[in-house]
This record gives structure tokens, C-alpha cells and sequence, in this order.
């Protein structure tokens, strides 16, 4: 080639240079574990499914909801949604609104009639599922996606267990409650009604089971001596509630004393305000010592509710009661202070926690019973192979989220059982804390508060109280969601590397870095605004 | 007519793209199709501010004009980095002469792109000159001057380090005031580098009344493209200044580039702004306000004055800048504060 005047070279690229033989670290991409999902005791992937809702795309959102969790209808009206409480968000302005999302996920599935799937071959083994309620029917939708037959046995006359017999309909709507149930029937699960198990083993021995799964919630109400004249109406929280499931309501009086401090304590005298009582509670320690949620507590005052803190009764009469005024030590036990006062009150309601019937478990060989909950291994069986249980039945916190939760890795357990394995779960990603994100980036978004009724029909109808959200808020609030620890696609690395050294993949497969140019100057890392990629020492 | 941000679609118009936006509503960096008019196998630093700046801003520019660009190069680091014998890292015609006379080169290819136009020739070819803040603020800039004064039809883009990076960090006008460079050590009564008068020359280059004038920094992507996007539908000398900090002169860590350049605009220290003809037409607003402080203290050029008894007079000095800058240039959203 003729070449100009002083020029012996033929023009070349850069690319020959390659400048990564510069590099002392290296950029790694990474998904780390979202503080939500960490949290959420149903182990659902909130980032996850918050993901597809923020593109719109609400049916694959819910598919990938449902892969943990049945009931997103239930779980956005009734779950207590620890999940916001950790949320990263909340350092910005306020907590994305997870469970209003994943309530109207639920609601859309309902008014759009999306199906569950099974997908799984038939494995031919059967398994007995005891109690209808959250941790029964979560079991039984997981094990019958995994293949197993399922046979659900409740003593009650419908599915839902405490989710129809503990919580309000002004809470959770009982056609919410019958769709989601009926589409885990939908399923394949063979769900039997009125069929209280008395013996356990007897019932699998009859119906050939090859594995049991029990939920028995706790139905019954503790009960506590009070003195009491011989008309008093004394009776327990938890069977005011059931009651309210038939067609004979309870008949409390006028003047409805409640004695307790947890969110039954509060969704009796909720109950009782709507049925035109006028409740009290008594409790014997202060609003912050109170196992109730503050919101419960917040929401029972607004509709006139009258608390009476730091009390416990002494005696009830005829057509009043007895407390008596309490003070906290030192140790925050409350004392009795000989302050008496009388309370008019028609009947008593006490909502002092609950016990689970075990009757079912006489006699079963290696099963083992303390402080009235069946003993568990880390796999949720019980000492005798192949029964397992969960829920209210077994050493946890009681609510729903926590059942479900329980159902879910029962039925992962009991499927490795039965197949001779045992299953261990995925390693956890470290936790995406606040301090690796680059806040930067995500544009300001306050959160969509959900609509209230109105106070005077909260205190005399059985409506619900909270409202949902409608589309374009639910989108607005899914798309508040940081991502944190999982690439959502932003491309700042692939923007921001002075060398190109990162190579973009295209839509939905996220981006590799090229080594034969990376420097390692770290501006992807400290750019990135979800935390998805750190440095990792060369080896040189 | 400032650029539009998107409101809120989870990141709004912050990140370089956004999977929830329609792809014409994404920058021209997210497109996986981009120019990359500066490949990859240059010779710049680790966290290279300039490479950076140079890259979001051409291939802008080759956007704009369809592919149809020449750029014209001063002498500095972006020349020496992008183009050792026999490589160059540019995939765009590109011209180097000397350090001085990048906006005289770029005049004599538009004047030839003129006639050859007139005779038929080639089709309409656009011209873009470039280069550091020495060969633009002091070499060169009789050069540039005589450029804007005769209206030639050259986008002139400035990558402004604030010194002379390439031959050892020496002091340039655009240097600021108190910041350590090898030529204005931190010693004596006044270390660093002296308060001058001080040489901003969007402000000169509105003087000349030319078409455009903008300034803009590497931290915020979709405000430079649509700058040099903007640029690009005048004909006549245009000129934009984009902030490209750099770790070695500036003695910050490598991954903090970007953040130095938000920060930059954060505290009022490099206004964000656009004119026409003369006359401011918008400036960026501060969306966090920040002292100087914030600034100042992640770079070792300004370590002396934060020292055990920290240098609180020259502090209020370059703060007292920023707030000039902040007034003059509208930095603050009235209606949001």
C-alpha cells in the first residue's frame, strides 16, 4: 500500500489494546436478597412479582405471586405486611405500599377469573390435609402442584378456618374468601367438610394416606376465673366470632365488656360496635405493652370505641363489673392499686388468647406436645414420621401470613419425603441494604394511601373498611419499588463505562461486562441504583 | 424550551434508560445501536470523565446529523488517549492538528463542506470541534473567538477537567480558585491556586451572541444529549461546555465521577444552564441542595483546606461562588422551595 509522506504503519484499532490488564477489581453483577422478601414469613418474592406489575403486566405478576402464596386477595386485606415495616423506601419518603398492590393483584385475578395451574405429573401418592384454614389450603395448593393427590378434612361447615372463624367480614369479604379457597379446589384438592378428625392415625390407616399434614387452628378461647354472679353472661372472644358465621348471632346485650388486649380483643369489640353494642375494653396494661397492631387499635378508637387501659376485672355482677386500675413496675408487669371502679355491662367477652384442640393426636407413637403446640423439626415434622403440621398447631407467632407460610414449606418437606429425599432449601443471598443503593435515581414518589369508608358506616355495617386501589394507582405504587439487590434493567451500568466495556443484552436478559476492556474504575458499582453489582479482588 | 424530565416512571428521566419507557423516549446511550464514536482500548484513565463526556456527547451528535460528522481535535488528553500511532479509538472521521487551532481547523472543513455543497459535491456533512479546557480557555481561544465573531457552522464542544491533565496537571483559566495543581501548590498565605478574576467562557461565548451556547456535566446524561441534540438544529458556532471530572488531577477515586459532577451542580459550583443569542433560556435546577463542602472534600486538590484548622474563609469564599452562581443562573426552583 502507497503510504503519505513519514507513515509506515497501516491505521489500526484501539480494540488491539486491551486496557483490562489494567484492572485490580473486577465488577461482579449480583442479586441480593430484598429486605421484603427477607421479611415476609409466606417467603413470597415481592420484589419479584412487583417487578412485572410495574410494566403492567398484572396476570404475569400474579402467576409469579402465587408461586408462594395463594391467597394475594386474603393477604392484601388481613396480613399485617411486616414487609413494609422493612422496606427500603421508607428512608426516602414512606414504604412502597406492598400489600395494597398485592391486594389488587388478588382483586384482578378474582374479576378476570385467573386460573391456578398444575403443572406437575401425578406422583400416584396421597396426602391428608387436616383444617381448611391458611396453612391447610397453602399445603395442599403446593402439594398438589408437585403432584400429590390431596384430601382436605375440616370439622367446620365451610373452608377458611380462622380466616372465616377469627377475622370480621368488615376485614376480609367472605366472597374474597370463597374465590380463593374455591380456586385451590379448582386444583384438584378434594376438600370434606364437617369431617372432624377424632384420630388421627385411624383416618390415614382407612383412607390409605401416605402422609398427613395438620393445621388445627385455635378455636378455643382461654378462659380466666372471674367471680361472678349467677346471671352474668361470661363467654369467650373466638366463639362470638364463629357465631357471627351463623344464622343465630350472638346476643351480647348493650353494654359489651372485652377483656384482652390482642387483635381478637379488638375485632370482637369492632364486631360488637357494628351489631349497635356500645364495647369497652379492658386491658390490663398500656396501649404500648398491647399485642394488638396500633392500627387495629387506631381504627377501633376512630369508630368510638372506648379503651379502658391499665385494668383487670375483678368481679362481675349481675348487670356490672369490678376493675380495678393498674400500674406498670418497673419490669413493666402491671401491679393492682386498689382503685376500684363499676361498669355497667350486659355480658363479659373474653379475648385472652386461644388454645388448639389435640384430641386427634392421641396416642400417636414419637409425637411430642408442649405448652399445648405440637413439637416440630426444622422440616415441620412432627416425632412421627410422615405427620406433619403448621400453623396454629406448632411454636410460632399466630397470624395468617405465618401459616401460609408454614403450609408452603411443609408441603416442599412432605413432597421430599415422600419421594425418599429431604429438601434443603436455595442458599440466601446477603440482604440488600440501604447503604448499597444509589438513591439518586429513583424519581420522588409519595405513597397512594388506600380509601377509608366512612366512620359512620364503619360502625354500624359489616362493609369493608379499607378500600383497594384502582389501576393507576396500583401502578403508580408498584412502580415506587426500588429493586433493591435485582437489576431492573435501568442501563446506567451500560451507559455510564468510559471504556464500553459492557455489553448490553437486550430486553429481559440484563448485561455482561467485556474483561478485555474493563479498568475497573467501580462507576457501574457506584452508579448502579439497585445495588446489583459489586467489585471482587483480581487475583494478580 | 428545556428538556421535559418524565415525572415518575420508578427512576423518571435519571437513569440512562428506563425499561418502562417507550425506546425514542430512552437516551441515545441506552440504545444498544449507539456509535460508541469512542471505542473501547483507549488509553484514559480508570473512571475517565472526559472519555465519558466524549462519547455521551458525539454520538449524540451522530445522531443529530444522521452519521453524517467530522470532529476536529486540540491537542490534550482526549487526543493523546484516543489516538497513539498507529490506533485510534475514533469511529468517526476525526482530525488532529495542533493544541491551539481545533476551531480554526473545524472553520476551514466547514468552508470546504460549503463549497463543495455549492458544487454539488458530498452531502450535508456537520462539523464538531473538541477539546480540554486548556487548548479551549487559553491556547486556544483566540481561535475560538474569531470562530463565534464570524458565526462559522461548527459545534465547538469543551471538556472541562479545570487544568492541564495530560502533560503533568498544571493550571489552566479554568482551574478553580484554591485548588491544588502542580503549578499553584498548597503553600504559602494563599494555597492553591489564586482567586482571579475568574474565565467562564459560556458567559464569553454569549457575549459573541452566537445561536447556543450550553453547559452540561457527565451526571446528567439525558440534559447533555438533549443539549447537543439542541445544538445540532442551528446552523452557525455553537458552543457547550460539559464538567468532566478527573480522578488524577482532581485526586478522587475513580468510581466517583459521576458523583463529583451531580455534586458540582448539587452545590451551585458548575451551573447547568442553556442561552440563545445571548440570553439565558434555562438553567437545571438544584434538586438537592448541598453545601460546597460536599464538594470539596471528596477531592485531594482541595484536601489543604480541611486540614486540622480547616480553611473556613477560603470555604465561605468558593461558597460565596456557588451562591453567585445560584442567583444568576436560577439554580433554585422557586416554586419547589
Amino acid at each position: 500500500m502507497d503510504k503519505p509522506y513519514a507513515i509506515t504503519l497501516d491505521p489500526g484499532s484501539s480494540l488491539a489494546n486491551h486496557t483490562g490488564s489494567w484492572r485490580t477489581e473486577r465488577p461482579v453483577y449480583v442479586d441480593r436478597l430484598p429486605p421484603c422478601n427477607n421479611q415476609c414469613p409466606a417467603g413470597e418474592d415481592i420484589q419479584g412479582w412487583l417487578f412485572h406489575a410495574e410494566s403492567g403486566n398484572y396476570e404475569k405478576a400474579w402467576q409469579h405471586l402465587t408461586k408462594d402464596n395463594p391467597f394475594p386477595a386474603i393477604m392484601g386485606r388481613v396480613c399485617y405486611h411486616s414487609c413494609e415495616s422493612v422496606c427500603n423506601r421508607a428512608k426516602i419518603d414512606s414504604p412502597v405500599g406492598i400489600n395494597s398492590v398485592e391486594r389488587f393483584l388478588g382483586d384482578e385475578a378474582i374479576k378476570r377469573k385467573w386460573k391456578l395451574s398444575q403443572t406437575a405429573a401425578d406422583t400416584g401418592k396421597h396426602v391428608l390435609v387436616v383444617g381448611a384454614g391458611p396453612s391447610g389450603m397453602s399445603a395442599a395448593y403446593h402439594l398438589r402442584r408437585f403432584g400429590h393427590r390431596v384430601t382436605v378434612y375440616d370439622a367446620g361447615p365451610f373452608m377458611g378456618g380462622m380466616m372465616r372463624f377469627g377475622i370480621p367480614k368488615y376485614r376480609l369479604p367472605r366472597d374474597i374468601l370463597d374465590a380463593e379457597m374455591q380456586r385451590v379446589v379448582d386444583l384438584g384438592v378434594e376438600v370434606k367438610l364437617n369431617s372432624k378428625v377424632d384420630n388421627i392415625l385411624e383416618t390415614m390407616k382407612s383412607g390409605k394416606f401416605d402422609a398427613a399434614f395438620l393445621a388445627v387452628g385455635a378455636h378455643i378461647g382461654k378462659r380466666a376465673f372471674i367471680p361472678a354472679g349467677a346471671v352474668s353472661k361470661i363467654v369467650d372472644a373466638i366463639s362470638v366470632l364463629r357465631s357471627m358465621e351463623n344464622e343465630e348471632k350472638p346476643m351480647l346485650g348493650r353494654r359489651v365488656i372485652v377483656y384482652g388486649g390482642g387483635n381478637t380483643a379488638i375485632d370482637v369489640a369492632r364486631t360488637a360496635k357494628r351489631m349497635g353494642a356500645e364495647p369497652i375494653i379492658v386491658y390490663r396494661r398500656n396501649r404500648e405493652k398491647a399485642p394488638a397492631h396500633d392500627f387495629e387499635i387506631e381504627e377501633a378508637m376512630q369508630e368510638g370505641i372506648m379503651i379502658k387501659w391499665l385494668s383487670t376485672i375483678k368481679e362481675a355482677g349481675d348487670a356490672n363489673i369490678t376493675i380495678e386500675k393498674m400500674v406498670l413496675d418497673d419490669t413493666g408487669f402491671p401491679q393492682p392499686t386498689g382503685e376500684f371502679e363499676t361498669l355497667e355491662a350486659d355480658s363479659v367477652v373474653l379475648a385472652l388468647g386461644q388454645d388448639v384442640d389435640l384430641g386427634l393426636l392421641e396416642g400417636v407413637p414419637g409425637l411430642a406436645v408442649a405448652d399445648g403446640v405440637v413439637t416440630v423439626d426444622p422440616n415441620m415434622m412432627t416425632g412421627h414420621a410422615g405427620i406433619f403440621a403448621g400453623g396454629d398447631m406448632v411454636p410460632a407467632d399466630r397470624n395468617i401470613t405465618i401459616a401460609v407460610g408454614h403450609g408452603k414449606k411443609a408441603a416442599r418437606n412432605i413432597d421430599a419425603w415422600l419421594r425418599g429425599t429431604s429438601y434443603t432449601a436455595p442458599e440466601k443471598h446477603a440482604v440488600a441494604n440501604f447503604e448499597s443503593l444509589n438513591t439518586w435515581y429513583y424519581a420522588d414518589a409519595p405513597k397512594t394511601v388506600r380509601p377509608m369508608l366512612d366512620i359512620i358506616r364503619r360502625q354500624s355495617t359489616f362493609e369493608e373498611v379499607q378500600g383497594g386501589l384502582d389501576e393507576s394507582t396500583a401502578l403508580f405504587e408498584a412502580r415506587r419499588c426500588l429493586s433493591c439487590g435485582n437489576c431492573f434493567e435501568c442501563d446506567n451500568c451500560y451507559g455510564v463505562c468510559p471504556d464500553n466495556a459492557v455489553i448490553k443484552l437486550g430486553p429481559g436478559n440484563r448485561f455482561k461486562f467485556n474483561l478485555d476492556y474493563c479498568k475497573g474504575c467501580g462507576m457501574c458499582v457506584a452508579e448502579c441504583p439497585c445495588g446489583a453489582i459489586t467489585m471482587e479482588p483480581e487475583n494478580i | 424550551m428545556s428538556l421535559q424530565p418524565v415525572k415518575f416512571y420508578q427512576t423518571g428521566t435519571f437513569t440512562v434508560g428506563n425499561r418502562l419507557l417507550a425506546p425514542e423516549e430512552r437516551s441515545v446511550q441506552a440504545n444498544m445501536e449507539r456509535t460508541n464514536s469512542l471505542n473501547s482500548g483507549h488509553r484514559a484513565c480508570q473512571g475517565c470523565g472526559e472519555a465519558l463526556g466524549a462519547r455521551y456527547a458525539i454520538d449524540a451528535a451522530m445522531i443529530a446529523s444522521q452519521g453524517q460528522l467530522v470532529a476536529a481535535n486540540a491537542t490534550g488528553c482526549l487526543e493523546v488517549f484516543s489516538t497513539p500511532y498507529p490506533e485510534t479509538s475514533w469511529q468517526i472521521p476525526w482530525i488532529h492538528s495542533l493544541f491551539g487551532n481545533a476551531a480554526a481547523v473545524a472553520t476551514g472543513i466547514a468552508a470546504a463542506i460549503k463549497v463543495k455543497k455549492a458544487k454539488g459535491q458530498g452531502g450535508d456533512v456537520r462539523v464538531v470541534a473538541q477539546g480540554g479546557d486548556g487548548g479551549t480557555t487559553d491556547i486556544g481561544f483566540g481561535c475560538l473567538s474569531g470562530m463565534f465573531e464570524r458565526n462559522d457552522d461548527v459545534l465547538y464542544i469543551c471538556y472541562d477537567n479545570g487544568g492541564y491533565m495530560n502533560t503533568g496537571v498544571q493550571r489552566s483559566s479554568a482551574t478553580p480558585p484554591a485548588a491544588r495543581t502542580a503549578t499553584t501548590m498548597p503553600v504559602g498565605p494563599e494555597p492553591g491556586n489564586a482567586f482571579g478574576q475568574g474565565k467562564f467562557v459560556p458567559a464569553i461565548a454569549m457575549a459573541h451572541e452566537i445561536p447556543y451556547v450550553a453547559t452540561a456535566t457527565v451526571a446528567d446524561l439525558r440534559d447533555l444529549e438533549y443539549k447537543v441534540k439542541k445544538a445540532m438544529t442551528f446552523r452557525g458556532a455553537r458552543y457547550i461546555q460539559i464538567l468532566v471530572p478527573c480522578p488524577l488531577g482532581w485526586g478522587a477515586a475513580s468510581h466517583d465521577t459521576i458523583r463529583l459532577s451531580r455534586l458540582a451542580k448539587e452545590t451551585g459550583t458548575f451551573p447547568v444552564f442553556e442561552a440563545e443569542y445571548g440570553e439565558i433560556t434555562s438553567s437545571s435546577k438544584i434538586r438537592r441542595l448541598l453545601p460546597v463542602e460536599e464538594y470539596l472534600k471528596p477531592q485531594k486538590r482541595f484536601a489543604h483546606l480541611f486540614g486540622k484548622t480547616p480553611a473556613i474563609d477560603t470555604i465561605a469564599r468558593l461558597q460565596a461562588i456557588a451562591d453567585k452562581n445560584i442567583r444568576r443562573y436560577q439554580m433554585l426552583d422557586k416554586e419547589a422551595n
